[in-house]
């Protein structure tokens, strides 16, 4: 007994030892905060983001996040960022309710803070920190729907919104509606999540509205039984299709010529770009004034391939 | 041989030093070492830090002492995570939706969770099943129904505004309140600790004082070791872990000390999701996951056993507290926090050894 609790406690002071190295390094020190918990792949872009900005800027750059993705965890683990004292701070806006006093309280500290990916540049304004760095939903749509009108002249179009409950997906009709000029009305249809539900509504859609002319889709649970609509009425590739978000299947069909662009919101930006500026603030204060729309990208035919090298790397 | 170990005298000192504590007091010791050694620089004992990291240790405190008193009594509350969320959401509903005081709030999420708990004891009474199992089950009962409660209701599964709502109220300063805020004040006219640079509040000191979360959390350490060890109902708590049936024997009402203790982990739960939602304004559907764990966690670095009828309260605040001390102390020392899972693995293990180890010295068992 007593020899095996000597070796274990050789192994954790050996532990211990490990420690100090990780912590140490020149330069400026920052801190990025997610609210995704550990299984939530998404974030892998912006860790590498962070990496490959802190060595191009020769500075240390933490990034935490909530192990279960618990957002009162996550405030706990602002309120920590801002004790250790570093020189800026990146938040994302996960829930203003519960972020606002934490991340306040690091600007009245006088800690330069971006905030990023989730949120308004209304609320990071509320918050006081320097700026916002993500894709507001309507100008990603309106963005999207002025493409559309460019390359395929279309005068109507059916939105597949399968999470009209939260109002962002709204905003993201409403954006491509104007983006063509012309009015939403009906022409936004509640599909729901149930994929063959989705192909069977869009279907009727179709049917009912022969001259439609051009779909979008708000991601790949809408965007995968619409391209199943399309192949089983032999419209494959006749209607103008755009998407929000990348999967396997939007990338074949973008190089099948089925979709035309898939919008991407550059999470890569996101972690990139906050280290830049918050690097040249600390050294030489300067700060662009106006928040940063990370998105829309547009993944098309020609730059599908960059995209699928570094999925789930860069992109 | 058995008699011949009670018959030798055993030193005064060793008595005094062989409890249940014992391997969570060094640890805590080896801890403060460690982190003073490796992030003393990083505001880790600055005011700050103290709050931040006191803070985490007093939420798995809170949920300890329940955890601990229910382990020695024999049984298990895997569903204290699953209470959290569904107490928050009751108070969030009641008070943002329905326009109750908030006080009213509180109390019927305090009634209803003690119903809860009593429920879950009486099936494990009745049933005969292990409480792993019958808590399990609550587990996911709970959960679901906090999920189906909010999204039938609002639509959304985080109720924010929970803060304007409970303004003024006297019975939420009691969770969501601070103590001591004249000493905090004081120590920054001082200088002892810093003050706000930037923004409305330039000038304030950086903690505004004592959250009431750490003090509910050494009201019921102070409340729970009374209990165990200097009460009758102490005793019969260790009894019912002991051996149950034993203790019926001689008279130990057993049954009602199971019920009791599951309401107790109730109670804290709430506790703990009526601090939280007083303190961030909101509840959400997926608040405190895992959280049972981590309580557990707790109870067995302070040194309790797993099967029942040992342990000690001190000794679980202990180890809450070299928990919360361990998982912000990586984020100070700025240690990959991928490492946290590791690092608990093994203190885990160590105490475990370790209280194993001390234990045997005191019951002299093989």
């Amino acid at each position: 007994m007593k020899k095996q609790l000597l070796a274990l406690a050789a192994t954790a002071l050996a532990f211990g030892a490990m420690l100090p190295a990780a912590a140490q390094a020149e330069g400026e020190r920052f801190v990025l905060i997610s609210h995704a918990p550990d299984s939530d792949s998404w974030w892998n872009t912006i860790k590498n983001a962070i990496n490959v900005a802190g060595d191009q800027m020769d500075v240390e750059v933490e990034y935490r996040n909530p192990a279960s993705g618990d957002l009162a965890d996550m405030a706990r683990i602002v309120q920590q960022a801002t004790a250790s004292n570093p020189d800026g701070i990146i938040v994302t806006i996960a829930d203003y309710d519960v972020l606002s006093g934490p991340v306040s309280d690091a600007v009245a500290k006088g800690i330069p803070v971006i905030t990023i990916n989730s949120g308004t540049e209304e609320q990071s304004k509320k918050l006081g920190a320097m700026m916002h760095i993500g894709q507001p939903e309507y100008t990603a749509g309106k963005l999207a729907g002025e493409r559309a009108k460019n390359e395929s002249g279309a005068e109507s179009f059916v939105c597949v919104n399968h999470y009209i409950t939260n109002p962002a997906s709204v905003e993201r009709c409403q954006g491509f509606a104007d983006g063509l000029g012309v009015e939403l009305g009906d022409q936004m249809i509640d599909s729901g999540m149930d994929p063959s539900e989705v192909k069977s509504k869009v279907m009727a859609y179709l049917n009912a509205h022969p001259d439609t002319g051009a779909i979008l889709t708000l991601g790949p649970n809408s965007a995968e039984p619409t391209l199943a609509a399309l192949d089983e009425m032999g419209q494959s590739g006749e209607v103008y299709f755009g998407t929000f978000d990348l999967s396997t299947a939007i990338a074949d069909a973008i190089k099948a010529g089925t979709i035309n662009f898939a919008i991407d919101q550059q999470p890569y930006l996101q972690g990139y770009l906050p280290v830049v500026l918050l690097t040249n603030y600390a050294r030489y204060g300067v700060m662009p004034s106006n928040s940063i729309n990370s998105g829309p990208g547009f993944t098309t035919k020609d730059n599908i391939e960059l995209v699928e090298k570094y999925a789930g790397q860069y992109r | 041989m058995v008699a011949e170990e009670r018959m030798r005298a055993v030193p005064r000192w060793r008595k005094a030093l062989v409890r249940p504590e014992l391997g969570s007091i060094c640890g805590t010791i080896l801890v403060f070492v460690l982190f003073m050694f490796i992030a003393g620089d990083s505001g880790m004992f600055s005011a700050e830090g103290f709050i931040n990291w006191g803070t985490v240790s007093a939420q798995f405190a809170i949920l300890a002492v329940g955890a601990c008193l229910l382990m020695i009594a024999g049984e298990f509350d895997l569903s204290i995570g699953s209470m959290i969320g569904f107490s928050g959401i009751i108070i969030a509903l009641l008070t943002v939706q329905l326009g109750v005081p908030a006080w009213l709030a509180i109390l019927a999420a305090f009634a209803l969770a003690l119903a809860i708990g009593a429920l879950n004891g009486y099936l494990v009474i009745r049933t005969g099943l292990p409480s792993f199992i019958v808590t399990l089950a609550f587990l996911f009962i709970l959960r679901g129904l906090t999920i189906y409660i909010a999204i039938t209701t609002t639509s959304k599964t985080i109720i924010g505004g929970v803060r304007e709502a409970a303004e003024g109220d006297w019975l939420a300063a009691l969770f969501g309140g601070t103590v001591l805020k004249g000493l905090f004040s004081w120590l920054a006219e001082h200088d002892m600790i810093g003050t706000f640079v930037a923004g409305p509040r330039a000038g304030q000191p950086v903690v505004e004082g004592i959250p009431m979360l750490m003090v509910w959390a050494l009201a019921l350490i102070i409340v729970g070791h009374f209990i165990l060890v200097r009460t009758k109902f102490g005793n019969w708590i260790f009894a019912a872990g002991g051996d149950a049936q034993a203790a019926r024997y001689v008279g130990v009402p057993v049954n009602r000390v199971k019920i009791l203790m599951f309401m107790l982990t109730a109670f804290c739960a709430t506790v703990f999701a009526t601090c939280q939602v007083m303190e961030f304004g909101s509840a959400a559907a997926d608040r405190g996951l895992l959280k049972e764990f981590e309580a557990i966690i707790s109870v067995v670095i302070g040194g309790a056993l797993l099967t029942g009828g040992y342990g000690s309260v001190i000794g679980a605040a202990l180890g809450a507290l070299i928990f919360g001390v361990v998982q912000q102390g990586l984020f100070f020392a700025g240690v990959e926090s991928s490492l946290f899972r590791v690092f608990l693995g093994v203190i885990l293990l160590l105490a475990v050894i370790l209280n194993t180890y001390i234990r045997r010295s005191i019951t002299g068992e093989r």
